[in-house]
Order: structure tokens, then C-alpha cells, then sequence
């Protein structure tokens, strides 16, 4: 015992004198955290602040310098401009159609072919997930030629299936999903056997509920990007009428001249639903990704 | 209802070693069969192999006389209760109980009958509308059994299923899944570790041990009867007592040249070793010198561990609570029970003994 105590003596001294540095220490390291955040924040917030700005100001020069952080004469007639000059709803319901059929169709490709790699045992598992791991290095710009052919032939320019078919199946998707079904135990799978469930009612009935998360986050991420695609569609669709609202807005811009007010609006509108959407889904989005990473 | 044969059963994984040396086993119809051992020792792959959720590497399992070595699970008529539950977490324990009856299409009124007629037998009624994650582990338990019950399987399969609970729940539990398997009489196979519940649950224990069967017979045989120093070490607690000895003259001489009267028919010189439980140990005015180790007090009984020359391990010996306490440190004469003692040779097989008088060292 006595041993202990002249052990603990100096022990106990040291950290009532350490207290002092370690809290300014931390305050240090909090104050430079948030500094970066906030940087980082000012950075990705600011082009969206700036376009809602010029889109809501009906006066003032667009392009001044320092650039107006609140809008000046604030009013909604650039929408209104953007209504009058381009068909909005029909480029919304465009948009709408082939944003929901690339998710739909995403999910259920993605997962179809990640449940196989991820819980099932056949010869060059491993190189078909290599394979598709691989396809991410490349942009996928660098497709656009080959599908362009390809939906050509298959005589699917200005369709909805022309733009959607080629982004069904991506290798972030796959990925997402195998990582989703490889966190379900072994002994859900084996106890939906025994119950007499066969490899199709497997996946169907334990697996796809269980990767909910997953399929939340995949959706939401799919919308986004399907949302906001702007080369591809403009290149297979060729009829106005069959523009989604990313492409169409930039009919906003004149052969001639055009007013850099109504085409921010024109953002604006395109934005819009999108963010809504993710605002309200977010959580599932985190989620989703907290069993990706884990 | 249906009898099982295990003829040569083998598992060999791909380009991995073999875990399961050509099993041979009959299980009875109605019986319940409980297989033992230690970890790694098979018990969990032979039952998985009987599941379906194991391809048999050779050999041959019939279950009710069908030959099912390709017969996927769904098809075999079993049931499983795993360790981990492994309820569905995305459904309602009603639904969970329902799953394999609604795979197989019955109708909705069966289904909802036969749910509720488990639900009853096992009371868990009240938690019919519930999730799994809304369930103390005593009650995901009774869900687990509840699954396998509705299905009214010809074998109940079941995977250390007692093993997450806690002591006073899994003595509850054990008490009934004996009642249940009064009620059904449907055959079951169990695998545990866990010695007390292999000895009270059985009809018949299967002591593996290495991916073999040591020994197959009732919890008493293999209790009184062990075939070899590994039955005989792993069923019992505390675990049978071990003792080097030389033959001598017929009988057996200690390490300490004390000669016990425990006859059998070996050579001369030849090492053997004497196996004695706790029970059938006791002190005496005199007999084997022992140094006591330490003494545990168990309320009922005292058990005292004590060193003996030449004996590495200490021996444990069973008290009375009531009887004298020996002092720690302290050396005692032994007195062992020849009648009860059991006399394994080199090769660790257990040696006929000729004859059983009672005789003090």
C-alpha cells in the first residue's frame, strides 16, 4: 500500500497544473476547426446565395464589385420572365419522369447486381467487382460517344429510356449496395432458408428491407445527379418539348442577348424542388452512409 | 416426427482442412439428442449439415429413411433456432413467427391460427405486435422457439440457443424446452458447450471432440461409463480427477509408491492413469498426502483443491458444507474411493477393471 501511495503523489500533482494548457489547447484546436468549416461553408454556400441574390434583385448592376450580399429591390418579376419565356411545368414534368425512372431503375440494378457479390460464391466474384470498382477512374464523359452509338441504334434518341438506360448501372450504386448487404448477418440469410425461402425471396423479402438505409441514400443521390445532368440529355433528346428543366433553362439565353437575372431565376427554379428534397431526406443520406463506412 | 442417420458424414471446406471425420450416428425418432464439446470441436457444422446450410462433403444423411444429402433446407422439414435469434429486425414478431408458413402459401387464417396457438404454449402473446429490438433477450428467445415451432417441423435444430441469456434465465429456459419437448415429442438435436445443460436436457449425449464422436449414450452412461479421458474430463464439474499410475503387480501404484487395490489385467510397468471425481475423494485419518490450495465454499457443498506429488494439476475433492474446513496450506491424507474410480490406458481408452472392491489407500 505504502508503495501505491508514493506512487499516486506526483501523479495526482501533474494534472491540476496541465489543466490550464490543455483547455486553451482545445480552444486553440476549436477555434482553427471552425475557422476551416466556416471557410469551407462561405465557399460552397456563396455561388447559391450570389444566384438567389441576383435572381430576386430587380435593379443594381449584376456583376459589382464587392458583389451585393442582400438584393436590391427585391421582387419576383425574373420569374415571371422565366415563365413567360420558357414552358417550365413541361420541362418540371420531363425532369420528374427521368429523374424517377433512373432512381427506380438504379436501385434495382444496383442491387440486383450487388447482392451476388456481395453474398453469393461463384468463380471471378472478386475480378467482376474489380471490373466494376475500376469504371469509376474513368469520367463519364469518356462514355458518351460509345452510349450516344448505342442508344442511336437501338433508336432511342429523343426518348426517356435514351437518357435513362446508360446511368443505370453505376459502380458508387453497386458499391453502396454491397457494402449494405455484406453488414446483414449470416444467420438472417441462413434462419430465411431454413423458413424455406428461396435465393430470390431471400433477397426480396430479408435483404432489400434490411438495406433500407442504403437505398435511401443511393435514391437521393441518384436524384441529385439525374436531376442535374446536363450534357447527356441535351444530346439525345433533340425536341424542345422533351427537354428535362436542366437543359431547358438554357434556352433562357438568347441567340442574341440575354439577361443574366432571368437565367440565375432560371437556376433558381431548377434548384429548387431538389434541395427541398434533400433537406427533408438528408437523414437517410447520413445514414445510408453509416453502414457504407463502417 | 422422424429419425435421423448419420452414415460417414464428412466436411471437408475447399482448399481447407477436414472438420468432420466420417460422423456415424442414429438419432431416434422423438429423441432428444444433445451434441457436446468443446469449441471448434464440429458440433456446430454437423448440426448446420443437417440444417442444409452446409454442403456435406461425404457420406450419407437420411432423415426419416429419405436420403436428403441434396435436398435443399427449405425441403428438409427442419427448424432451426439460432444463437444470435436471427429474428427478422424489419419485422413484427408476428410476422416473424408467420414467415416460413406465408412462404409456403398457406392461408392467411392457418397461418394466423398456428402463430397464435405457439404464441400461447410459449406466452408471449402480449408481444405478438412488436418489433425484435423492442424485446429483452429472455423474449427474443421465446420468439426464436416460437419460429420454429409454428412450422410444426419432423426435427427441431438447435444452435447453443441459451447461450446469450443470462444464469437464472437460461435454468428457466432449459426447464422449458424440457416441457416442450415432453409436449411435441419431436425429435431434437442441441448443441451446446455447456455441460449442465447437455446432462439435464438429453436423452442421449454425442461427446465431440476434433470434428469425431468420443462417445454417444445417456447423460448417466457417459457420466459413470466414460469411454476415454476426454469424456471423462469434459463432462462434470469440477472435472474428474486425473492421477498418473504404474501397473504393479495387477493393481496400481501412485506416484508417491502408495498402492491402490484397483485391479486390471495390464503388463507390468505399464503407465496408466486413474480418473476420480470430486465426490468420491474424501479426507481420512490416513491415505494419499495432499496440501491443500485453496477451498471454495459453494453454500451446499465446499470444494477443496489440493496438491499431490507427482500430479500436476490440483485435485478437486467435494465437502460437505456442514464438515470440517481444512486450512489453506495445511496437509491432509486422502482417502479415494477405488469402487468409483476409472482407469484409462497410454492410448487414453478407458480399461476394463476386473474387479471393484472397496478398498482405502
Amino acid at each position: 500500500m505504502s508503495e501505491t501511495h508514493t506512487m499516486t503523489a506526483p501523479v495526482a500533482a501533474t494534472p491540476a497544473k496541465r489543466i490550464g494548457s490543455i483547455s486553451r489547447q482545445r480552444l486553440l484546436n476549436r477555434t482553427v476547426h471552425y475557422l476551416v468549416l466556416s471557410a469551407l461553408a462561405v465557399i460552397t454556400v456563396y455561388p447559391f446565395w450570389w444566384t438567389l441574390v441576383t435572381a430576386v434583385s430587380t435593379a443594381g448592376e449584376v456583376y459589382s464589385f464587392p458583389p451585393a450580399l442582400l438584393p436590391t429591390e427585391p421582387g419576383l418579376q425574373n420569374f415571371l420572365e422565366v415563365f413567360q419565356t420558357i414552358d417550365v411545368w413541361a420541362f418540371y414534368k420531363n425532369s420528374i419522369l427521368i429523374s424517377g425512372a433512373t432512381v427506380i431503375g438504379t436501385l434495382l440494378i444496383c442491387s440486383l447486381a450487388a447482392y451476388p457479390i456481395a453474398r453469393m460464391k461463384f468463380a471471378g466474384r472478386n475480378w467482376v467487382f474489380g471490373a466494376i470498382v475500376a469504371t469509376m477512374i474513368l469520367p463519364s464523359e469518356v462514355n458518351f460517344l460509345v452510349n450516344f452509338i448505342t442508344v442511336s441504334k437501338l433508336g432511342l434518341t429523343d426518348t426517356v429510356s435514351g437518357v435513362v438506360l446508360p446511368n443505370l448501372a453505376g459502380a458508387v450504386g453497386i458499391f453502396l449496395m454491397k457494402q449494405a448487404f455484406e453488414a446483414v448477418p449470416q444467420d438472417l440469410i441462413d434462419a430465411a432458408k431454413v423458413d424455406g425461402a428461396n435465393e430470390w425471396e431471400v433477397f426480396w423479402k430479408i435483404m432489400l428491407p434490411l438495406a433500407k438505409p442504403a437505398l435511401g441514400a443511393l435514391a437521393i443521390l441518384t436524384l441529385v445527379s439525374a436531376w442535374n445532368q446536363y450534357i447527356w440529355p441535351s444530346i439525345v433528346m433533340t425536341s424542345v418539348e422533351n427537354f428535362p428543366l436542366s437543359v431547358g433553362v438554357s434556352y433562357l439565353k438568347g441567340t442574341f442577348s440575354f439577361k443574366t437575372r432571368v437565367v440565375a431565376a432560371g437556376a433558381v427554379l431548377t434548384v429548387l424542388p431538389i434541395l427541398i428534397m434533400f433537406l427533408f431526406t438528408q437523414r437517410y443520406f447520413l445514414r445510408g452512409f453509416d453502414g457504407a463506412v463502417k | 416426427m422422424a429419425e435421423l442417420k448419420l452414415k460417414n458424414l464428412q466436411k471437408t471446406y475447399e482448399d481447407g482442412p477436414t472438420v468432420i471425420h466420417g460422423i456415424n450416428l442414429d438419432i431416434r425418432d422423438g429423441e432428444f439428442m444433445v451434441f457436446v464439446g468443446p469449441s471448434g470441436c464440429g458440433k456446430t457444422t454437423t448440426l448446420r449439415m443437417i440444417a442444409g446450410l452446409e454442403d456435406i462433403s461425404g457420406g450419407e444423411l437420411s432423415i426419416g429413411r429419405q436420403v436428403v444429402n441434396d435436398v435443399p433446407a427449405a425441403k428438409r422439414g427442419v427448424a432451426m433456432v439460432f444463437q444470435s435469434y436471427a429474428l427478422y429486425p424489419h419485422m413484427t414478431v408476428r410476422e416473424n413467427m408467420g414467415f416460413g408458413l406465408k412462404l409456403a402459401k398457406k392461408p392467411k387464417a392457418e397461418i394466423e391460427a398456428a402463430v397464435n396457438r405457439a404464441a400461447e404454449v410459449l406466452q408471449i402473446t402480449h408481444l405478438l405486435d412488436r418489433k425484435p429490438k423492442a424485446l429483452s433477450g429472455g423474449q427474443r428467445q421465446r420468439v426464436a422457439i416460437g419460429r420454429a415451432i409454428v412450422r410444426k417441423p419432423d426435427v427441431f435444430l438447435f444452435d447453443e440457443p441459451l447461450s446469450n441469456l443470462d444464469a437464472s434465465l437460461r435454468v428457466q429456459m432449459r426447464i422449458e424446452l424440457a416441457k416442450l419437448h415432453k409436449e411435441l415429442a419431436t425429435t431434437m438435436i442441441y448443441v451446446t458447450h455447456d455441460q449442465v445443460e447437455a446432462m439435464t436436457l438429453g436423452d442421449r449425449i454425442a461427446v465431440f471432440n476434433g470434428g469425431h464422436i468420443e462417445q454417444v449414450g445417456t447423460p448417466l452412461e457417459l457420466y459413470e461409463s466414460p469411454a476415454n479421458l476426454f469424456v471423462a474430463g469434459f463432462l462434470g464439474s469440477p472435472k474428474m480427477n486425473f492421477l498418473p499410475a504404474k501397473v504393479l503387480g495387477g493393481k496400481l501404484q501412485l506416484a508417491d509408491k502408495a498402492v491402490l487395490d484397483i485391479r486390471v489385467d495390464r503388463p507390468d510397468g505399464e503407465n496408466v492413469t486413474i480418473g476420480v471425481r470430486p465426490e468420491h475423494l474424501r479426507i481420512a485419518a490416513s491415505g494419499v498426502s495432499a496440501v491443500v490450495d485453496i477451498v471454495e465454499h459453494l453454500g451446499d457443498t465446499q470444494i477443496a483443491y489440493v496438491h499431490v506429488q507427482g500430479v500436476k494439476e490440483a485435485l478437486a475433492l467435494k465437502l460437505a458444507s456442514g464438515g470440517q474446513t481444512p486450512a489453506n496450506g495445511s496437509t491432509i491424507q486422502l482417502a479415494i474411493d477405488t469402487q468409483h474410480c476409472h482407469v484409462f490406458g497410454a492410448d487414453g481408452r478407458a480399461l476394463a477393471l476386473r474387479s471393484r472392491e472397496a478398498v482405502a489407500a
